[in-house]
């Protein structure tokens, strides 16, 4: 539909090369922001893994503090309006959200790129129901479908989720199929077909691995936006149910606390969540870099 | 730009017949001594209380815009604050009233001098029609009506021009009471029946935008969504003029943003605060708090009667005693409330609502469980209402906790406002809920009626108990002076406490701020803002 | 002239593709709201309403009857330009959108301007200074604006300019109270101002629009400065720049007359991206700052299974796309002769 959700592909190529990794690090070292967002992407997933274990409190535990306590040598940022440690419930919080983005995002893909590259691949009719259904999806202001499926389905964790992989699907199916269909007819695809491979196996075996790395960047960008959307549902009471840590609901409850002062609620939260927003956003522009130097945006 | 121009725009819905001595830009003297600037979270959907829809933010029309036969008097609270009196009725439009000695005959004389904001006499004919569309309409009005044994066309009776007669099957206690409620307002007739048609004979339609009443104020303007205007009826006999030519009603959805305004001092008053921001205004210069414990309403924790591990009363008294009552008034209530637990062993008055004699006590919750054989506990859903998630989310928070001292495992769940009704109070199939039901009519039997009897809408949790249903139907229309009243309430308190099918938490209450150059603000069991007693000081 | 004609009969095939789109969108539209939970029989029946009356309001709002039936009934009406009634807020459906279209569409355009005019430059300052320090300045800024939820940016700025500092009026909406709004015109109150020459309330209206329109700036900032910079590096290493460079043309006029002219094109197109993405934003902005627009309707309305609002706001924010996406695609078919078989 637009120029950014069907970026042109890389030249032609084989499959992914090993020679990524140097070109990674060249790029990390060449570039000092995107070294820096895989340092925070690091980060991140260190404390999605062992944040449970490090914190100082029981994120769920309402007596470890007098209630909406500013930042102190003991609780270091602060206990909200029912006494919880707020440092321990972002960090076991990253968890949650990782888990939330990261199963959003697979969904899509996974469903996504299969569907655009039949869609590609055999054309016809296949392309054309695909194609109307993901303008229908797209005919929609993202949020607004997200918010109707939560509140039709239940606010749940899982419905979260699929809300979120169902607004992401049309960039993978149009990505996948724009790629795949330039390609199913080049020099390499032939070679393969008239070697007696299976169109599936040329589909899936030759031709998809080559959609993987303008993937990668969409992947990366739809992991922040993941958040956001969740975030945003929990502000309108669609989130996560309590008591669970989320960083979206902590900020959308900590907003009501914005006017009255007690800036902490909103602040910490805000920034982890800004920061994992802003971590994947510029892995994605630096995975833009490693797929396509000339269209790095 | 003219007047006309005003009420033609697009955005507004326009209503005739009004005088708007609007500037086009006020002069920030007038701003605040003649216009009032109430800013409330909610929307107002309607301007006619009948029409099946109508929210409750729009309740405040009927209260301000039109008048009802009589009205309640006015009382001091322990702070000092006003609120309505409900043992005192007031003349409205009836300038006086007879009863029958039998109690079943009401007979009321309506005030000459009242005249419709068209300057058409209200007669007896037009409360028959009013009265006529209460009970006729169906859906909430018609539920009202029928509380105050109020329920067919057949018992309103104009006697002539300005006599009015009321029959009732049986006398009741409530029916007078009920009458000042702001669901029996006075409509003008002639006014509507003009804009009735063969399939809204009852002239729904344009009572929804036009509203024709005697009452102190006029609608100037209607933006849907967004505000309402009131404008001074000059000639209103109904009570006092009212102190503001104007009064704004803004609607504000985000409650961070109200109380920014109100903090500020760009608006006159915020109506219905949270707990917190009731505490913490309260403390600061300009802005003057008034909270009021809200009658015959209790928020509580209900447990039903249908989940298997609480058909047995020891469960649901174990519940009872596993709940930290005291942080939850502290961090849910923010202390802004009545304590309603801790009271002594036996029931001694019959004032309502009281303290349950429950407290925390594990020890008691455990021994509890052990009899019922419930010592290793069991999982249940805990329900609160989205749209209650102030002060619902962290009361089931600390339940919780409490909850998984006796080992029962709760699990929370917050339900949007819509679907609340149906699964919680239609279907009454929540295990574990928090409930806040209040009773517009202030008797401990009303509140009974509606949440001790099987069926009935705020039962929520299935309680049936003979003794109980034999009791409210006994005392639900009997006199309070009556010599079984307070023996039969006394006896439906103490089963209420023994049974505990509902734990009460708190008593909530209604807060709301002014800026400190507003006065005369008075609380009412309706919890809308009675504008007319408002004053600039 | 064949040419033409068959770029017409392209359009009109286009035109046709967005048939199927519509239709689906209806039962997208239908279904989600029936699927809402709840019964909004029980909710706009009131607090004290018993079964029957429960089952009056039911009736009154169509909703005994078969879902089947319920849809032929409301594909009907809609043929008739008929909405129906928004329960929630008393008004039909079409009215409320009438008035709260403009609202929302004032706040989304004047935010997408607002953003061009500070995303555009940025986009073409890192474009001319790619790897520098400049470039990476640039790039984190934007990022950082779309890495914020909008509710927070919105209530941190209302915190600070509103609370704090005062320089921002009241947020209640679109006009100070102390105004009446112009003369209706265009909606635009903007603009309405303007065309009734009214400038105190143009002030009046720019003033209460500022924060909302920063807010959603900024979160719009990122894929148009991305935009741009990488449309910008494109036509900067083309050939016909490169050629205009070795005619001797000065840095500064090959920028603007070729290299950003022929950028602007694919930015231009991804706007239609950025107005799904300000829209969804919206629906936050409006609840922060009560700004009477059709997301703040929409987000109320779904929370009390209002269906005919849901549906109205739904069908008319998808209509709105379709029409913009066919606008772009029907504008490129005209131009460009090679696309035109790509949906």
């Amino acid at each position: 539909m637009t120029g950014m959700n069907t970026p042109a592909s890389p030249k032609l190529q084989g499959p992914l090369r090993t020679s990524y990794w140097q070109h990674l690090c060249h790029v990390a070292s060449e570039n000092p922001v995107t070294g820096l967002a895989f340092g925070l992407f690091a980060l991140i997933v260190g404390m999605a893994l062992f944040g449970p274990y490090l914190v100082p409190f029981d994120p769920l535990d309402t007596g470890v503090g007098p209630a909406l306590q500013a930042p102190s040598g003991a609780h270091w940022f602060g206990t909200d309006h029912l006494g919880r440690d707020v440092f321990s419930r972002v960090v076991v919080a990253t968890r949650l959200d990782m888990l939330i983005s990261v199963s959003a995002v697979a969904i899509s893909f996974v469903l996504g790129s299969i569907m655009g590259c039949f869609a590609g691949y055999f054309g016809g009719w296949t392309d054309r129901i695909t194609g109307r259904l993901m303008d229908t999806i797209m005919a929609f202001p993202l949020f607004v479908l997200a918010m109707g499926i939560v509140a039709a389905a239940g606010n749940t964790v899982e419905n979260i989720v699929y809300a979120t992989a169902i607004i992401n699907l049309p960039f993978y199916a149009r990505m996948a199929r724009a790629e795949v269909s330039i390609r199913r007819n080049a020099g390499f695809v032939q070679a393969a077909r008239l070697s007696g491979n299976s169109e599936l196996r040329v589909l899936f075996g030759h031709i998809f691995p080559n959609t993987l790395p303008p993937m990668m960047v969409q992947i990366s960008l739809n992991m922040g936006w993941a958040i956001l959307n969740a975030a945003g549902l929990s502000f309108i009471g669609l989130g996560v149910q309590p008591p669970a840590p989320e960083w979206g609901i902590m900020v959308a409850e900590g907003a009501n606390f914005i006017i009255s002062g007690e800036w902490w609620l909103v602040i910490f939260p805000g920034m982890a969540l800004m920061l994992a927003v802003f971590t994947f956003n510029l892995i994605g522009d630096g995975l833009r870099d490693l797929v396509d130097p000339q269209r790095r945006t | 730009m003219n007047r006309r121009d005003f009420l033609k725009g697009a955005t507004s819905l326009s209503v005739g017949a009004s005088v708007l001595p609007l500037f086009k830009i006020l002069p920030a003297s007038a701003a605040s001594q003649e216009t009032a600037v109430v800013v409330i979270g909610g929307t107002i959907n309607s301007l006619d209380i009948h029409r099946s829809g109508t929210n409750r933010s729009s309740y405040q029309v009927a209260i301000n815009c039109y008048d009802r036969l009589v009205s309640f008097g006015t009382k001091k609270m322990p702070d000092g604050s006003l609120s309505y009196d409900y043992n005192n009725v007031q003349p409205e439009l009836a300038e006086s009233w007879e009863i029958s000695d039998d109690g079943t005959v009401m007979t009321f004389n309506i005030d000459k001098n009242a005249t419709f904001w068209d300057g058409k006499p209200v007669t007896a004919h037009d409360v028959k029609w009013s009265l006529d569309r209460a009970v006729s309409l169906g859906g909430f009005p018609t539920v009202q009506m029928k509380a105050g044994r109020l329920s067919s066309p057949e018992q309103f009776e104009a006697l002539d021009d300005h006599t009015f007669r009321i029959t009732l099957p049986f006398p009741s206690k409530l029916a007078l009471p009920d009458l000042a409620t702001p669901i029996p307002i006075i409509i003008n007739s002639q006014a509507a029946k003009a804009k009735a048609t063969d399939d809204d004979p009852w002239a729904t339609e344009y009572l929804h935008r036009n509203p024709a009443g005697s009452g102190a104020y006029k609608v100037a303007r209607w933006d849907a969504g967004q505000q309402l205007v009131y404008e001074r009826n000059d000639n209103w006999v109904g009570g006092e003029i009212p102190g503001y030519q104007r009064v704004i009603i803004r609607e504000v959805p985000a409650q961070s943003t109200r109380r920014a305004l109100i903090e500020r001092g760009s608006v006159s008053a915020s109506h219905n605060i949270p707990n917190k921001d009731a505490k913490e205004l309260a403390a600061k210069p300009g802005v003057k708090v008034v909270s009021t414990p809200i009658e015959n309403c209790i928020h509580s924790l209900c447990t039903n009667l249908e989940f298997e591990p609480f058909k047995d009363k020891r469960v649901r008294q174990a519940v009872a005693w596993s709940i930290p009552y005291q942080k939850i008034f502290e961090q849910a209530a923010y202390e802004q409330g009545v304590p309603m637990w801790g009271g002594t062993d036996t029931v001694d008055k019959i004032a309502w609502p009281q303290k349950s004699p429950y407290d925390l006590n594990i020890e008691k919750a455990r021994a509890l469980m052990a009899e019922a054989g419930y010592k290793d506990g069991f999982e249940v859903p805990l329900s609160f209402n989205l749209s209650h998630a102030d002060w619902a989310e962290p009361a089931a928070l600390l339940i919780q906790q409490g909850l998984a001292d006796i080992r029962i495992k709760a699990t929370i769940q917050k339900i949007p406002g819509a679907n609340w009704r149906t699964v919680a109070l239609v279907e009454k199939k929540l295990p574990l809920h928090l409930e806040n039901f209040g009773g517009w009519l202030n008797t401990p039997d009303y509140y009974f009626y509606w949440a001790y009897i099987k069926g009935n809408l705020f039962n929520s949790y299935n309680y049936d108990n003979p003794e109980m249903a034999q009791l409210i139907d006994d005392t639900l229309d009997m006199a309070m002076d009556h010599p079984d009243y307070a023996a039969n309430v006394k006896r439906m308190i103490e089963l209420a406490f023994e049974d505990i099918p509902r734990i009460p938490l708190w008593q909530p209450t209604l807060n709301v701020a002014f800026k400190d150059s507003v006065e005369g603000y008075e609380y009412w069991f309706h919890r809308q803002m009675d504008i007319r007693v408002l004053e600039p000081a | 002239m064949p040419p033409m004609l068959d770029k017409l009969r392209k359009v009109a095939f286009r035109l046709l593709q967005a048939v199927p789109t519509v239709f689906g969108i209806l039962v997208v539209c239908f279904l989600l709201t029936r699927a809402l939970p709840g019964d909004p029989a029980a909710y706009f029946a009131g607090p004290m309403a018993d079964a029957e009356s429960i089952e009056e309001v039911r009736k009154t709002l169509g909703l005994d009857k078969p879902l089947l039936v319920q849809f032929i009934t409301y594909v009907g009406d809609l043929a008739q330009g008929d909405l129906g009634m928004a329960v929630s807020t008393g008004q039909p459906v079409i009215s409320e959108l009438a008035s709260r279209l403009p609202a929302s569409l004032e706040l989304t355009l004047g935010a997408l301007v607002l953003s061009f005019m500070i995303a555009v430059p940025l986009g073409v300052l890192a474009a001319t200074r790619p790897n520098t320090w400049v470039d990476h300045i640039c790039r984190f800024l934007v990022t950082a604006g779309v890495s914020l939820p909008t509710f927070f940016t919105g209530l941190a700025l209302m915190y600070v300019f509103y609370y704090l500092l005062g320089w921002a009026p009241a947020p209640m909406g679109r006009l100070d109270m102390m105004y009446l709004p112009p003369e209706s015109v265009t909606g635009f109150l903007t603009i309405d101002a303007i065309i009734a020459g009214e400038w105190e309330i143009l002030g009046a209206a720019l003033a209460q629009l500022a924060l909302p329109l920063i807010t959603l700036a900024l979160f719009t900032l990122a894929p148009i400065a991305r935009m741009t910079r990488a449309a910008m590096l494109q036509t900067l290493g083309s050939d016909f720049v490169r050629t205009a460079r070795a005619a001797g043309l000065s840095g500064h006029r090959v920028l603007i007359t070729c290299a950003f002219r022929n950028a602007l094109l694919p930015v231009v197109t991804t706007l239609g991206m950025v107005f799904s993405f300000v829209l969804g934003a919206n629906v936050l902005v409006e609840k922060v700052f009560a700004w009477p627009g059709i997301g703040s309707f929409a987000v109320e309305a779904l929370v009390v299974s209002d269906y005919a609002a849901v549906q109205g706001f739904v069908l008319s924010m998808a209509l709105l796309f379709v029409a913009l996406n066919l606008l772009i695609d029907v504008i490129y078919t005209l131009i460009d002769p090679r696309v035109g078989e790509e949906v």
